[in-house]
């Protein structure tokens, strides 16, 4: 096996050949077709998702988005390698999971448009809602793997987190605890080179995958871009976890095409040319000249993917349009289980203050975007 | 049954891992060892390491898995060691587990009960005598509880741990070792709730506010007062997080005067809180300004001088000699 630090596991090359790595395709030897046909619908209808969701926000539909141009194989082929009974924590730009584990897509964008803090019930797919604090959602995945090893559940529990987080203590906190607890948990690093504006090597002199060594956990890095070699390594490490072998550290390696989120401008701190050098490593241009070149594509099934993508794009866009603002008296609930008096109080007395007709209250910082 | 303050906790965290098995403690040397001052004594060798939890040493790792627990229907009790070490976990309590139910609008709950030995008077280090329940009780979604007895320390755990929101328990670490008689069985069949205030002495000229481990200061001082002809009403708040404001209030009115004591430094602390709340309600009745009586705005000195940080019964009643005189 060749090292995987300065070989990351490849399986299809950005000219869509496939590449001889007989251990690791073994992994996903049951992809035929129809999975792989399914894996470029997937990127697809994604892209098409977060197209969508940018231009919402650039018509002030939205207040921010946090876009996923570029990592649409890191989430889907990692997303392909779940199982529903599986559980999912994941950072703020996984709308692509959700997507894979079934989400109602017009509930993507509902965080984001400031109607909620949450987009979907996380019992409702097996995965938890955005988390906008970096590496926090480490240590949560632990426990609930933890948990669940209690159980006797025989699942994984993958925590999806950026490069930038591998220098909280969260996530250093949470492989310490994955090791000594032997957890069924996967930490899956979407390494996209970027902090908003602080490139990887700010955050580490090493690959970022040698930290799990340390721990005594597993890792392996994989070509971000190349959906075959996502999807395999993932299933290596969501395997051992489901086996009982503890828990495993999977980077993928890939870049963020977008800025940061909607608010930031990465024009002034990256080059166009280091840009456009991973446009052409562009993940659904890869599995399309893979399906080329293995004869699956046609225009039958090109017209397919674009009538998906037209529909579900369609109904991201109308379900965020349509989005009502919240009543005021959703402000005061939910914050406690149970009757809280200090919260009661202002309840009454907010609504008493409305209904009095003083208010015409403005929306608050309207124009004002994060 | 004749127990510690200590030995109340214990009891009550016993009883709570029998009824129900989802209940967990995690903690740094909590297990062998019983944790430091030995609340959770014998409980590993009765439950076994997968019920009570030595976790490697890192409070945001604590607090963040026991979230992932919970997360799974688990009822985690987490140990924090020391007061001083509840900062680094600051983020997970106040940015995850306070504001799960709320960002999930009720889908998701975290029914974490985090326990922290707080306060001083024990004579020890640096980082081991604080009193940092201002900065919880400031953050919606949190409950902050604060025993002052055997009785209550019992009483309010197990009601802790039966709650689906998160609740911060301050232990005061001086009254570890006080004793009571008291009777389990009857604690656990008492429906007096969890976020009222009790009223510990009857008095007509004063009220003192106090919890936790200044609670007992303050009947000591109200005993002196009635040598000295002052009958002083001393409330003990129990609830930091909500404040049973009605049962301070009720007391002023019939009073006119309030005292509040805390170890906490003065400058917004809960004193601030309760003496805004109680202006707001009792303006007509207060005969005299309330007053606060707590620790100097410092950092908590060193041990030989926590005699003159920490309030003691001449403090408050100077303080009670002013409300009288005004």
């Amino acid at each position: 096996m060749a090292d995987p630090i300065t070989h990351p596991v490849q399986l299809v090359q950005p000219d869509g050949r496939r590449v001889f790595d007989r251990e690791h395709a073994a992994l996903v030897s049951d992809i035929g077709p129809d999975r792989l046909r399914q894996l470029y619908e997937d990127m697809a209808v994604v892209r098409r998702i977060d197209v969508e969701a940018t231009a919402l926000q650039r018509q002030g539909q939205l207040g921010l988005w946090p876009p996923l141009l570029g990592q649409e194989a890191a989430q889907i082929g990692s997303a392909h390698a779940l199982h529903p009974d599986d559980y999912v924590f994941c950072s703020y730009r996984e709308a692509g999971v959700a997507y894979c584990r079934g989400v109602d897509t017009s509930l993507l964008t509902r965080l984001w448009r400031g109607v909620d803090h949450h987009c979907w019930d996380p019992a409702d797919i097996n995965m938890t809602n955005p988390a906008i604090v970096v590496g926090a959602q480490g240590l949560h995945a632990t426990g609930y793997a933890y948990a669940a090893q209690l159980d006797g559940a025989e699942i994984a529990v993958l925590t999806y987190f950026g490069d930038g987080a591998t220098s909280q203590g969260d996530i250093a906190e949470a492989l310490g605890f994955a090791a000594s607890w032997s957890a069924p948990v996967v930490f899956f690093c979407t390494n996209n080179q970027w902090a908003i504006s602080e490139p990887v090597h700010v955050q580490s002199p090493t690959p970022i995958v040698r930290r799990a060594y340390g721990y005594g956990i597993p890792g392996v890095q994989v070509d971000g871009n190349d959906v075959l070699a996502v999807l395999a390594m993932t299933r290596w490490a969501v395997a051992r976890a489901r086996a009982g072998g503890g828990p495993s550290f999977v980077e993928a390696i890939t870049y963020r095409m977008g800025p940061h989120t909607t608010a930031d401008d990465p024009t002034r701190y990256r080059s166009a040319a280091e840009t456009e050098l991973w446009r052409r490593r562009d993940p659904i241009d890869r599995i399309r000249r893979l399906l080329e070149r293995e004869e699956l594509w046609d225009s039958d099934f090109e017209d397919r993917v674009q009538s998906r993508c037209d529909e579900i794009g369609g109904r991201v866009r109308a379900a965020t349009i349509d989005l009502p603002d919240p009543d005021p008296a959703q402000l005061f609930e939910h914050v406690y289980t149970t009757d809280h008096p200090l919260i009661a109080e202002e309840r009454r007395q907010y609504a008493a203050y409305l209904a009095a007709g003083e208010s015409d209250a403005p929306p608050i910082a309207e124009g004002v975007r994060a | 049954m004749i127990t510690t303050f200590a030995g109340a906790l214990n009891t009550g965290l016993r009883r709570a891992l029998e009824d129900d098995p989802k209940v967990v403690l995690m903690g740094e040397d909590i297990g062998r060892l019983g944790g430091v001052f030995r609340v959770t004594d014998t409980l590993q060798k009765d439950f076994g390491n997968h019920r009570v939890i030595d976790t490697p040493l890192a409070e945001s790792g604590i607090i963040g898995t026991a979230f992932g627990m919970a997360l799974r229907g688990y009822r985690p009790v987490c140990e924090i060691q020391f007061d001083g070490f509840v900062y680094p976990a600051f983020d997970q309590i106040v940015s995850q587990v306070a504001k799960i139910h709320y960002r999930t609008r009720g889908k998701v709950f975290a029914p974490l009960t985090i326990r922290i030995p707080c306060g001083g008077g024990i004579g020890s280090v640096e980082h081991h005598s604080e009193s940092p329940e201002a900065y919880f009780a400031h953050t919606a979604g949190l409950r902050v509880i604060a025993p002052s007895d055997p009785a209550d320390a019992y009483l309010l755990l197990r009601q802790a741990i039966s709650l689906d929101d998160p609740v911060i328990f301050f232990e005061p670490k001086r009254r570890y070792w006080d004793k009571a008689d008291i009777d389990v069985d009857a604690l656990d069949d008492d429906p007096f709730p969890i976020d009222r205030a009790r009223i510990r002495r009857e008095g007509d000229d004063a009220t003192v506010v106090a919890y936790g481990g200044m609670v007992r200061t303050a009947l000591t001082a109200a005993e002196i007062a009635a040598g000295e002809g002052h009958s002083l009403e001393v409330i003990d708040l129990r609830s930091l997080s909500p404040i049973d404001v009605d049962t301070v209030e009720e007391s002023v009115r019939r009073t006119g005067r309030l005292v509040i004591a805390h170890e906490a430094p003065v400058f917004a602390g809960l004193g601030a809180e309760i003496a805004a709340r109680v202006t707001e309600r009792c303006f007509y009745y207060l005969e005299a300004p309330v007053l606060r009586v707590g620790g100097f705005d410092i950092p908590y000195p060193p041990a030989k001088l926590e005699r003159h940080h920490l309030p003691d019964p001449d403090r408050i009643l100077a303080a009670v000699d002013r409300t009288l005189a005004a």
